[in-house]
C-alpha cells in the first residue's frame, strides 16, 4: 500500500487508536491478573484493607485447593512433625493435612465430560455437516434453521424435563448423561461452523478421488478430511470450551460423581467463609487452558462465537 | 431412516462396509450421516420441549413422586401472567438486555473502530481484549464478587481513589439501586469483546475503493463515516445485537453467582426465577409453564428482529 | 478438644479389630453439611470404621448449597448417599415422598428407645407427621441459634464507663432483645484498639434459608405463631399479628442501623468471619460453630462468651440441627442400619460432644458434668427448652422460599411495610397450602 492511499491512517490517529486500545486492554485485564495475584497470597494478605499489590507470596492457597485439613491440639502437632513443604505451611494455622480434596476429582470430571462431549459432537457434526454440505437433502434450510434454533432455549427451561428423563433412565450426575447432554447442546454448534468449513473446500477434489474410483466414503475419509482438519480442529477448541464453562445444566443435574468444576469453584470454603485464596487459585488453574486455546485459535474466534454467519 | 440395509450397514465389519457403502445411494448415505445428530437433537432438545408444554398444563411436582398429577388446564399460566412478581421479574430481565446490549454496542464499535487504524501490535490487543469472554462465567462471576466487596473488594478500592468516596460506604452487590448496574458492569466487561470481533469483521468487509470513491468527491470524513462506515456495519452490529440479546435473556450462570438475584428480588431475571421455582420449589407444572412463556418471548422477539436484519441487508 | 487421646484410642480399637476381619465390608457414604462438626464426625467415625469394618466416605457440601444439592440428590432417586443427615425440616418431605427409610422396626428390634433422646430432638428431628411416634430419623445434631459476643470489650472498664454514660444501664449479656439491640448500636462505628467496630453481625441471607433463621429469632420471642391452632393451617392473625409486625419491624431497624457495611446477604460463613477479624462486638449463629468459636487462637478463650437468645414477650429460640436417616435408594441400608445402632451408643454419644458434636443423648445431657463441660452448654441446655422451628412441611422448601423473598424485600431491599410483607407472605403460604390439598 503507498503511503498516499487516502484509506490508510495517518501516523498521528495510529497513535491516538493505538493508546486507547490498549488503555482499555490493560484495564480489561485487571479481574484476571487479579485472580492470579489472590491465588497467592495468604487469606489474611487476600482480605486485607487496603487491597495489597505488593505481598509475601505464598503457595497456601494452592494447598487449600487440593487438601484437606483439619485443626490439632499442640501435643499432637509436636509429636507428628510435619512431613513436607504443604504439611509446613498448614501447620501455621495448627492443621494438618488429612487427605486430597475433590478438586481433582471435580478437575477431571471436567476433562473426561469435555473431551467426551467433544469427541462426540465433532463425530456427528462432521458427518451432518458433510451430508448437508455435499448432497441435496430434502427441507435442507429447514432442517438447518432447526438445528440452530435449539440454542435459543434457556438451559434452564430445558433441564426440568432433562432432570426427569435422566431420573427415569438412571443418567443423574452421571458421566454418560452430562456427555450426551452436552453433545446434544454442541452439536448445533458443530454442524453449522463445520458446513462453512467443508463448503470452503472445492468439490472437484472429491470427484477427481471419485473418477479414480474411490468411494463416497472413501472420498470423505480420504480427501475431505484431511482437508478440513483445520476447520475441525478449531470447532473442536470451541466445543470444548463451552462444555468447560458450562454452568446451568452442572448445577441442576449434578451431585457429585460427574459434578464439574464451575459448580465446585465457587464452593471452596475456608475456616469460617469462602477461602479466597483457594478459589483463585482453583480459577487460576481452570482457566489457563482456555486462554491458552483461545490464543491458539485467534483466527477463527470469530466464525466460532457467530457459528461460522461471519467469516474473515 | 430405518430401512434394512442401514441397519446390516451399522452392524457389518469394516470390509463389508466399503462394499455396501459403494452400494448406497447419495441419498441414503445422507440419511445416514444426518440421523443421529437429529436423533440426538430430538432427544435432548424436541422431546423434552414437548414434555415441557405437557407438564405445564399440569400440578406435577418433581420431588413428590406418589403425588396425583391432575389437569389443571390453563391455570398455570393465568396465575404467571397475572403475577405481579413475574411482571418485576420481566422489568429486571429487560434493564439488564437494555443497557448490556448499549454499552457493549458502544464500547464494542469505538473499539472496532479504533482497531481497524491498523495500528502496530493490532492483532496481539485484539487477543488480549477477547480474553474475558471465553472464560468461565461462573467462575469469573463468583470472582467479581470478590472484587465488589465493600470494604475489601479492590472495584471499590479503585473507584474511592477516583471519587474519594469512602471505599465502605457504598455496596454493589447489596444496594438495591447498584445491584442491577454491577451485573450490567461485569456483562459488559465480559461480553463488549463480542460485539466488537463482530463490528470489526464488519469494518474490514468495507472494500478500500468506496471510500478512495467518496475521497474522489470530496466527501468529508465525518459524512463518509455515517453514510459508508456505519451502514456498511449495520448488519454485522444487529447480528451481534441478535446474539447477545438472545444469550443474556438466556443468561443464569454469571447473576446467580453475583447476586442470586438478589437484593430482595432487584436482580431476579428470569431464568433465576425459573430455576427457584423448578429446582427449588420444585413447582413442575407451573414452572414448565413459566419456560414455555420464556420460550415463546425469546422465540418471537427474535423472529421479528430477523426479519429487520433481513431487510438491512438487502437495502 | 482432645483429638489426640482420641488419636490414641483409635489406634487401640484399631489394633484390636484388625484380627477380627468382618465378612461384606461395604464402602458407606455419609452426607452432611461442611462445616466443624462435620470434621468432628470424622474422627468420630474412625472408630465405627475399626469396629465394623466398613469404610466410611464422606460428602460434605458448604451450607449455602447443602439443601439445593441434597435434595436434588433425593428427588433424583441418587445413591450418592446411603446416610443422610438432613435439615430438619427435610423430614416431611423425606418421609411423604419415601426418601427416608422408617426406621420404627429397627429400633424395636436393636432396643433403641427414642425416650433416651431429649424430647425436643426427638420431636424435631426424628418424627412425621409431627409428634406421631412414626421415626424416620434418629437426632444426630442438637442445634439452636444462640449468641456469642467480645467478653475483653464488655468487661473493659472504659467500654463500660461509656456504656453506662450513654445508656444510664450496665453493660451485660443482654436480658431482652431491645438491650441486644441498645447494646448493639452503642457498639456500631465505636472504635476499639484503633479500629471502627460495629454492632451484631445477623443473618440476611437470600439464597437459601439465611433470613428467615435470622428473623424467627425475633418472630419468636416476640409470640409469632405460624397458626392460630395448630394443624389447622389458619394463619390470618398469626403470621401478621400485631406482635410479628413489631418483630419484624425491630429486624429491620436492627439491621438498618447495628450491623456492618456490606452486610446485605450474610450467613452463618460471614457471621464467623465478621467476628474472628474483630469487626463486630456480638453475633448470632449456631451453637454447633461455638465450639470452633471457643478455641480460635485469636477471638477464642477469655475472649469470647456466649449468650442464649434473648426473649421478649418470651422466651424463644430458632431451632437448627438434624437427625441422621437411612436414604431408601441405597444399596447399602444394611450396613448404614450399623452405623446408626453404632452411633446411638451412650459411649459413642458421650465422644460425640466431647468432639464437639451436641449430642441430643439424655446420658450426655443430664449427666450432672455436662453443664461445666463447656462455657455454652449450659445455655445450649437453657435455648433446647424454648426452641421452634419452620414449617417441616413436605412443601417445606416453597414455604421456605416464600419467607426468604418476603422478608429480604422488606428489610434489605426496602420495598413496603412490614404488614405488607407478612401479608403477603400469608397470601403465597396459603396458595401453596391450597396447592397441596390441606386449605
Amino acid at each position: 500500500m503507498s503511503s498516499f492511499s487516502v484509506t490508510e491512517p495517518s501516523k498521528r490517529s495510529k497513535w491516538v487508536a493505538g493508546t486507547l486500545v490498549i488503555t482499555y486492554a490493560l484495564i480489561t485485564m485487571i479481574p484476571l491478573v487479579w485472580i492470579l495475584l489472590t491465588g497467592f497470597k495468604s487469606p489474611a494478605d487476600a482480605i486485607s484493607y487496603p487491597p495489597k499489590v505488593v505481598f509475601d507470596p505464598t503457595l497456601e492457597g494452592y494447598v487449600n485447593l487440593f487438601t484437606t485439613r483439619t485443626r490439632q491440639t499442640q501435643e499432637f502437632l509436636d509429636a507428628n512433625p510435619p512431613q513436607n513443604w504443604a504439611d509446613d505451611i498448614v501447620r501455621q494455622y495448627d492443621m494438618v493435612i488429612v487427605g486430597p480434596s475433590k478438586f481433582g476429582e471435580r478437575f477431571m470430571n471436567s476433562v473426561i465430560i469435555g473431551f467426551g462431549s467433544t469427541f462426540l459432537s465433532i463425530f456427528l457434526g462432521t458427518l451432518a455437516a458433510y451430508a448437508f454440505s455435499r448432497f441435496k437433502v430434502p427441507l435442507k434450510d429447514d432442517l438447518l434453521f432447526f438445528i440452530l434454533s435449539t440454542r435459543m432455549m434457556p438451559p434452564v427451561a430445558v433441564a426440568i424435563p432433562i432432570f426427569l428423563m435422566f431420573r427415569n433412565l438412571g443418567l443423574s450426575d452421571t458421566h454418560l448423561g452430562m456427555i450426551l447432554l452436552y453433545t446434544g447442546v454442541n452439536i448445533s454448534l458443530a454442524v453449522w461452523l463445520l458446513k462453512g468449513f467443508i463448503d470452503e473446500i472445492p468439490r472437484e477434489y472429491e470427484e477427481a478421488a471419485l473418477i479414480d474410483g474411490y468411494t463416497r466414503f472413501q472420498a470423505f475419509y480420504k480427501v475431505v478430511l484431511p482437508q478440513a482438519a483445520t476447520g475441525i480442529a478449531s470447532t473442536a477448541i470451541f466445543c470444548l470450551i463451552f462444555a468447560w464453562n458450562e454452568y446451568a445444566f452442572a448445577v441442576l443435574l449434578t451431585s457429585a460423581t460427574a459434578q464439574t468444576a464451575p459448580p465446585f469453584i465457587p464452593t471452596i470454603i475456608g475456616v469460617g467463609g469462602l477461602d479466597w485464596p483457594a478459589v483463585a487459585a482453583g480459577a487460576t488453574i481452570f482457566l489457563i487452558p482456555v486462554m491458552v486455546f483461545t490464543i491458539l485459535m485467534r483466527k477463527h474466534l470469530l466464525r466460532g462465537i457467530t457459528f461460522g454467519a461471519v467469516r474473515k | 431412516m430405518s430401512d434394512r440395509t442401514v441397519d446390516r450397514v451399522a452392524k457389518a465389519t469394516p470390509v463389508r462396509v466399503a462394499r455396501k457403502i459403494r452400494g448406497l445411494s447419495d441419498r441414503a448415505i445422507a440419511w445416514i450421516f444426518i440421523s443421529p445428530t437429529i436423533f440426538l437433537l430430538l432427544a435432548i432438545n424436541i422431546f423434552p420441549l414437548i414434555w415441557t408444554i405437557q407438564l405445564s398444563f399440569t400440578n406435577f411436582k418433581a420431588n413428590r413422586i406418589g403425588r396425583e398429577v391432575k389437569d389443571v388446564g390453563f391455570r398455570n399460566y393465568e396465575r404467571i401472567l397475572t403475577d405481579s412478581d413475574t411482571w418485576l421479574n420481566m422489568q429486571a430481565t429487560a434493564h439488564f438486555l437494555f443497557w448490556t446490549i448499549f454499552f457493549q454496542v458502544l464500547i464494542g464499535f469505538t473499539l472496532a473502530w479504533l482497531l481497524n487504524k491498523k495500528f502496530k501490535g493490532n492483532d496481539l490487543w485484539t487477543t488480549i481484549i477477547v480474553l474475558p469472554m471465553m472464560l468461565s462465567p461462573a467462575v469469573v462471576g463468583n470472582f467479581w464478587k470478590f472484587l465488589y466487596q465493600p470494604q475489601i473488594g479492590l472495584f471499590n478500592y479503585i473507584v474511592s481513589w477516583f471519587s474519594g468516596k469512602d471505599p465502605s460506604s457504598f455496596e454493589m452487590l447489596g444496594s438495591v439501586q447498584l445491584a442491577p448496574w454491577a451485573i450490567v458492569i461485569v456483562d459488559t466487561w465480559m461480553w463488549t469483546p463480542f460485539v466488537m470481533l463482530i463490528c470489526l469483521a464488519g469494518l474490514r468487509s468495507i472494500p478500500d475503493y468506496i471510500y478512495e470513491a467518496a475521497e474522489v468527491d470530496r466527501a468529508s470524513k465525518l459524512r463518509q463515516f455515517f453514510t459508508i462506515t456505519i451502514p456498511m456495519v449495520l448488519p454485522f452490529l444487529m447480528l451481534a445485537v441478535l446474539f447477545r440479546g438472545i444469550e443474556n435473556f438466556k443468561m443464569f450462570d454469571l447473576v446467580v453467582q453475583l447476586t442470586g438475584g438478589g437484593p430482595g428480588s432487584t436482580t431476579e431475571l428470569t431464568s433465576i426465577n425459573l430455576k427457584r421455582e423448578a429446582f427449588e420449589k420444585w413447582r413442575t407444572g407451573y414452572a414448565s409453564a413459566y419456560a414455555i412463556i420464556l420460550f415463546v418471548t425469546v422465540f418471537g422477539l427474535a423472529s421479528i428482529y430477523v426479519k429487520a436484519l433481513n431487510k438491512v441487508k438487502q437495502r | 478438644m482432645t483429638y489426640s487421646k482420641l488419636a490414641s484410642a483409635s489406634a487401640i480399637v484399631l489394633a484390636a479389630t484388625t484380627l477380627s476381619t468382618k465378612a461384606n465390608a461395604e464402602d458407606l457414604t455419609l452426607c452432611w453439611a461442611a462445616w466443624d462438626p462435620a470434621n468432628a464426625l470424622v474422627e468420630l467415625s474412625k472408630e465405627f470404621e475399626a469396629e465394623s469394618g466398613h469404610t466410611m466416605n464422606f460428602e460434605f457440601v458448604p451450607w449455602p448449597n447443602f439443601a439445593d444439592r441434597m435434595l436434588n440428590e433425593l428427588n433424583s432417586g441418587g445413591k450418592l448417599c446411603d446416610l443422610l443427615i438432613g435439615d430438619s425440616q427435610w423430614i416431611g418431605g423425606g418421609a411423604e415422598n419415601g426418601h427416608y427409610v422408617q426406621l420404627n422396626e429397627f429400633f424395636d428390634a436393636e432396643s433403641i428407645s427414642m425416650d433416651d433422646f431429649a424430647p425436643a430432638t426427638v420431636y424435631a428431628y426424628s418424627t412425621w407427621p409431627k409428634g406421631t411416634p412414626n421415626y424416620y430419623a434418629l437426632p444426630a445434631m442438637g442445634d439452636a441459634n444462640g449468641w456469642f459476643y467480645r467478653k475483653d470489650w464488655f468487661e473493659d472498664p472504659e467500654i463500660q464507663a461509656a456504656y453506662k454514660e450513654a445508656t444510664g444501664q450496665d453493660l451485660r449479656e443482654p436480658e431482652s432483645q431491645k438491650e441486644l439491640l441498645q447494646i448493639a448500636q452503642f457498639f456500631q462505628g465505636r472504635e476499639i484498639e484503633g479500629k471502627t467496630v460495629y454492632g451484631a453481625a445477623i443473618f440476611t441471607e437470600r439464597g437459601s434459608e439465611g433470613i428467615t433463621m435470622g428473623v424467627t429469632g425475633a418472630l419468636y420471642p416476640w409470640g409469632f405463631k405460624y397458626e392460630n391452632t395448630p394443624g389447622s393451617y389458619d394463619m390470618e392473625g398469626a403470621v401478621n399479628s400485631p406482635e410479628a409486625v413489631e418483630a419484624l419491624e425491630f429486624y429491620k431497624e436492627f439491621y438498618k442501623t447495628a450491623t456492618p457495611p456490606g452486610y446485605t446477604n450474610s450467613y452463618m460463613g460471614e457471621s464467623l468471619d465478621a467476628f474472628k477479624s474483630g469487626q463486630v462486638a456480638m453475633a448470632m449463629n449456631w451453637f454447633a460453630f461455638f465450639p470452633g468459636l471457643y478455641a480460635d487462637p485469636s477471638t477464642g478463650g477469655d475472649k469470647i462468651d456466649f449468650f442464649v437468645n434473648p426473649p421478649q414477650n418470651q422466651a424463644g429460640s430458632t431451632l437448627g440441627g438434624q437427625g441422621i436417616s437411612v436414604v431408601s435408594y441405597s444399596d447399602k441400608q444394611d450396613a448404614a442400619l450399623e452405623y446408626i445402632k453404632w452411633f446411638a451408643q451412650p459411649a459413642v454419644q458421650a465422644k460425640w460432644w466431647e468432639l464437639g458434636g451436641y449430642s441430643a443423648h439424655n446420658s450426655v445431657l443430664q449427666d450432672p458434668g455436662f453443664v461445666d463441660s463447656a462455657p455454652f452448654a449450659g445455655d445450649f441446655l437453657l435455648a433446647m427448652n424454648d426452641v421452634q422451628d419452620f414449617w417441616q412441611e413436605p412443601a417445606y422448601a416453597e414455604l421456605l422460599l416464600a419467607m426468604q423473598k418476603r422478608i429480604h424485600d422488606y428489610v434489605v431491599a426496602d420495598q413496603g411495610t412490614a404488614q405488607e410483607a407478612l401479608d403477603l407472605l400469608i397470601e403465597d403460604w396459603t396458595e401453596t397450602f391450597e396447592d397441596e390439598g390441606k386449605l
